[in-house]
């Protein structure tokens, strides 16, 4: 098994083909995608391939030691052009191929008019364990 | 076996413990080890006297621990005999747990979490998994609170205040995970409400009890948020709602009012009405000049302007917000509501949006979300 971060970007990602803002959508298009994204994970717990997922709020700022005796430098609310990630789901699967079939599937959530978003997801494999057998 | 019956008896078994001279970091971690004892044995053999044997438990086990604390460090020198067991009430202890548990030395975070062990009885494991932290830095945590309280002497007077605003943060953190921590925060304030004689504890207690009940209407299955006036107020617990009604009818009638109180005062006004159009804003509205009196809270005038809105129209409602400094949370989503009903969707729409964007939760982003979509799609 591996494991695999799947990223989601508020900013960042090249955009998506089925782009119109959230709050563009119908009540009923907002539910149905929801439902989607509650149905995926629901489905990998299902198979043992969930690990996690979190969303992040869309404000952040950068920090930087100040230097001895004073206090933190901070640069922020990010810049409009700066990457900015939205959330993330990790999932524990048996080979890149299933990974890229999940992330794939994700990217599928219905958005406006009930169309598929084909929203970019960034796929990154975690670094594994050393293995106890070596030889 | 009831747990949380098992789990009441925690603090005045501890309390005995500390009488007879245990630390009591060393008495809690004993405390624990009964209870869980208690759960594998009282099934196929339960106790005569419940309390009694987890005293007798958690003493053996605090005196094994002890011994083999002091053979570590080639000592003998520590308590071997059983003192006769104190004869202060069982009810002072309870009380001086509660102040040592919150006591102001305590970040918050390590005041809840030691309270719920200490006070609540439950193990480390359940309270990581109710906040969704790993065991062992819950275990670091509680570890190091106790290690803060230790010089604490266990019989000074402490602040009531501080012990309120632990339990509401609490009941405030909700449901995740396999613990209800609300309905054990309504436990725990109502142990302390039968402890000690103070309105604002009552108020607190009834505060739980009003807004407890709404749960069942309060989101949909799939999680969604049902906002107040439209739950399905036959879902809501009746008998939970005259309970807190009457506890607050006689903490009110001391005459001694606190913000809890006044709050209460505010969630019964709610649970009053059989349906969100009978809602008396008028009197609600005092009740938050009341409420702003007492605590001078932005998020209390706030909900004031929701209120003002309902009570006296829209307008009044956009008046009262413009005294309202807009860095408060949820100031967009209030802003939004009473543009709407003030009958600028274009306005509301996008301040629905930008309430999204600053929700403190995902429930609360999605509900306000769809409040845009719902506008935006009007047009």
């Amino acid at each position: 098994m591996a494991k695999y971060l799947l990223l989601k970007h508020y900013r960042g990602a090249p955009a998506s083909v089925n782009d119109v803002p959230m709050d563009q959508w119908t009540p009923e298009e907002v539910s149905a995608h929801l439902q989607y994204m509650r149905d995926f994970a629901n489905r990998l717990e299902e198979t043992g391939e969930y690990v996690d997922e979190q969303a992040l709020a869309p404000e952040g700022t950068f920090v930087q030691y100040g230097g001895e005796g004073r206090p933190p430098v901070t640069d922020g609310p990010f810049a409009e052009t700066k990457d900015l990630i939205a959330g993330w789901m990790v999932i524990d699967v048996d080979s890149y191929e299933r990974a890229v079939e999940l992330a794939g599937e994700l990217s599928a959530a219905p958005g406006a008019g009930g169309k598929p978003i084909h929203e970019w997801l960034e796929l990154r494999p975690f670094y594994g364990v050393s293995p106890t057998i070596t030889e | 076996m009831n747990e949380a019956l098992l789990r009441s008896l925690t603090p005045s078994v501890l309390g005995v413990l500390v009488r007879r001279g245990a630390d009591f970091a060393a008495a809690e971690d004993a405390v624990q080890d009964a209870l869980v004892e208690a759960i594998r044995v009282w099934p196929t053999d339960p106790p005569r006297d419940a309390k009694g044997w987890l005293v007798t438990v958690a003493w053996r086990r605090f005196l094994d621990a002890t011994r083999a604390d002091a053979a570590r460090r080639r000592r003998e020198d520590v308590v071997d005999e059983e003192p006769a067991p104190g004869s202060a009430p069982a009810v002072d202890d309870t009380l001086q747990l509660y102040f040592l548990c919150a006591h102001p030395s305590l970040t918050p975070s390590s005041a809840v979490a030691l309270t719920l062990r200490a006070v609540g009885g439950l193990t480390t494991r359940q309270i990581a998994q109710a906040y969704l932290v790993p065991e062992a830095t819950m275990a670091q945590r509680i570890s190091r609170a106790k290690r803060t309280v230790s010089g604490v002497r266990f019989d000074q007077p402490g602040d009531v205040a501080t012990v309120l605003r632990v339990l509401y943060l609490v009941f405030n953190e909700g449901y995740s995970g396999d613990v209800d921590l609300a309905s054990e925060a309504i436990r725990l304030t109502r142990q302390l409400a039968s402890a000690i004689d103070h309105p604002e504890a009552a108020g607190l207690l009834a505060l739980m009890l009003l807004h407890h009940a709404r749960r069942a209407a309060r989101t949909t299955p799939d999680g969604s948020l049902v906002p107040l006036a439209e739950q399905d107020r036959g879902r809501w617990d009746t008998a939970s709602i005259a309970e807190g009604v009457e506890i607050l009818q006689a903490a009110l009638a001391r005459d001694q009012l606190g913000e809890f109180q006044a709050q209460a005062a505010i969630a019964a006004l709610h649970a009053d009405a059989l349906v969100a159009e009978e809602t008396d804003w008028v009197q609600i509205v005092e009740w938050y000049d009341e409420l702003a009196r007492l605590t001078d809270s932005p998020v209390v005038r706030l909900n004031r302007a929701v209120a003002v809105g309902e009570a006296d129209g829209a307008r009044a409602g956009l008046a009262a917000l413009a005294g309202v400094d807009e860095s408060v949370p949820r100031y967009a989503a209030v802003a939004a509501y009473l543009h709407e009903r003030d009958g600028d969707v274009v306005a509301a729409a996008r301040l629905y949006a930008e309430a999204a964007l600053k929700a403190p939760n995902l429930a609360e982003r999605d509900h306000l979300t769809r409040q845009a979509a719902r506008l935006n799609s009007l047009r």
